[in-house]
């Protein structure tokens, strides 16, 4: 009697189907669910950034441009020695050239770049798909707050250094 | 004078029914169909779950350009979606609907050869696919009218057969009179003529999975693939009239038309109830079954379905006489 079984398999499976929710996800009325760590955007925080140019050197895409400029800082005290610090003049991202492999953010040594999960910026024009500093700062404030820790992990270095900091100077 | 209002009135219902009972199963196989593959299917056009998907596709299709290849046997190609759709509005004027509410059976016209005047019918449908397949001055059009002709040949004697039998247990072969003289029990003595009628008529309607014709993996669209617009759009809509002259015959012939509770008030309801759900069937096939090589379609024919409504017949006759 294997000759039925399979005719009867299909119609068990289509009516099963039939009676379950469809799977699909009905995405402009409802927005997707998306993973924490989803590569939608690319948020800069400009503040965090050096003008290294790690990123700009690792993108295999050659997608990120980055113009800077150095500016001096006048010595604090009397004889002191002036300080030199780069900024930013130009950090543009060009999406339709990124390929999403996300080196530039685990290249980045100050957390200057992180992942946001929003995707919906497609463009009508392909110039627009370059993003300048601007846009992506603005990015920064969709991108999530970074994953908590496993129940029982020791706390990060950078944390438990600044709370011994504190205090201290609370002692003081 | 009365009588010429009656017929009138009458050829409009059966209008009626011919444009809007297939868009309903059409807009029936996009649901169920998508359902039964985990998806939504149409959802947008008109609002509430995409009812008016398929006026949508209809307008679509009569702003489309008609367009006639040069290579193609111009007449021939033209006439061919008429060919195609025409004969199942003439074989919906033969079938009965039932009792409306004491009124009498609504029927466009009963006929004393009604059986055998429908399912000429059916086949005259199918030679609309035919013409366009060997009209279109296209190799693929061409191989699909070759295969619709072998599929035509097949199918046609299962089907006939598996009809007669019935008829020969209601001694008619007035549609009425059969669904009349139906009683619960051919339900089981019927039963194998019953499933060849119904397979044979996929086949005939080249619906999925007797689609070789089409085969769009190997042939584009077969006999279809030339056509476009509004042409195109026939060809669609007497598939779906074909589903349901298909249904409404299995529904008459075999599940006994009108045949349940308050069956002189409603018996026309009742009708409609079972011919959606046959025509459920013929989609919940499409979905659940791939389709057929073209030796297993014409094997199928020859080596399962016409032994099996011989010896329907047979059965039948012995039943009749005894």
């Amino acid at each position: 009697m294997t000759y039925g079984k399979g005719l009867l398999q299909g119609l068990r499976v289509t009516l099963k189907n039939l009676t379950r929710r469809s799977v699909t996800a009905h995405y402009p009325d409802v927005e997707p669910d998306l993973p924490a760590r989803s590569r939608g955007v690319i948020a800069l925080q400009e503040e965090n950034c050096t003008s290294c140019m790690l990123c700009a050197r690792e993108c295999p895409s050659w997608c990120i441009t980055i113009d800077s400029h150095k500016e001096t800082i006048p010595a604090t005290t009397e004889g002191g020695r002036d300080r030199s610090q780069n900024v930013l003049d130009t950090f543009d991202i060009d999406y339709s050239l990124c390929m999403y492999c996300s080196i530039c953010i685990e290249v980045c040594p100050f957390d200057a770049l992180h992942w946001s999960p929003e995707f919906a910026y497609a463009e009508g024009d392909i110039a627009d798909l370059t993003h300048d500093m601007n846009r992506l700062r603005e990015w920064m404030w969709t991108v999530p707050a970074p994953q908590a820790l496993d129940p029982g992990a020791e706390p990060s270095k950078e944390l438990s250094s600044w709370e011994a900091k504190a205090a201290q100077e609370e002692a003081e | 004078m009365a009588d010429v209002i009656d017929a009138v009135l009458r050829c409009l219902v059966v209008l009626g029914v011919f444009m809007v009972v297939p868009l309903v199963i059409g807009q029936m196989e996009h649901k169920a169909m998508a359902h039964m593959q985990s998806r939504v299917g149409p959802m947008e056009a008109g609002g509430f779950h995409g009812w008016a998907q398929l006026v949508a596709d209809g307008v679509k299709f009569v702003q489309k350009e008609s367009i006639t290849p040069v290579a193609a046997d111009r007449r021939v190609f033209e006439l061919a979606p008429a060919v195609a759709l025409a004969p199942y509005l003439v074989a919906l004027l033969a079938i009965p609907l039932g009792p409306f509410f004491g009124q009498g059976n609504l029927i466009g016209q009963d006929l004393d050869l009604g059986l055998f005047f429908v399912l000429a019918a059916m086949s005259v449908g199918v030679l609309g696919t035919l013409m366009g397949g060997l009209g279109s001055g296209n190799k693929y059009s061409y191989i699909g009218g070759m295969r619709v002709a072998a599929q035509l040949m097949s199918y046609e004697l299962p089907m006939v057969l598996a009809a007669a039998s019935v008829a020969m247990a209601a001694g008619s072969l007035s549609l009425i009179r059969i669904a009349d003289a139906w009683e619960p029990w051919w339900l089981l003595a019927q039963l194998p003529g019953m499933v060849v009628f119904f397979v044979a008529g996929l086949a005939e309607l080249q619906r999925p999975p007797f689609d070789a014709p089409l085969a769009d993996a190997e042939l584009v669209m077969g006999p279809l693939t030339e056509y476009g617009g509004m042409r195109f759009a026939m060809f669609l809509l007497a598939e779906y009239a074909g589903i349901l002259v298909l249904a409404a015959l299995t529904t008459v012939l075999f599940l006994g038309g009108w045949a349940g509770p308050f069956s002189d008030d409603i018996g026309w309801l009742w009708t409609l109830v079972k011919v959606m759900a046959v025509a459920f069937l013929v989609i919940w096939a499409r979905v659940a079954y791939p389709r057929l090589r073209e030796d297993q379609v014409n094997s199928l024919a020859w080596k399962v379905l016409v032994p099996v409504a011989l010896a329907q017949v047979t059965l039948t006759t012995v039943l009749v006489v005894a």
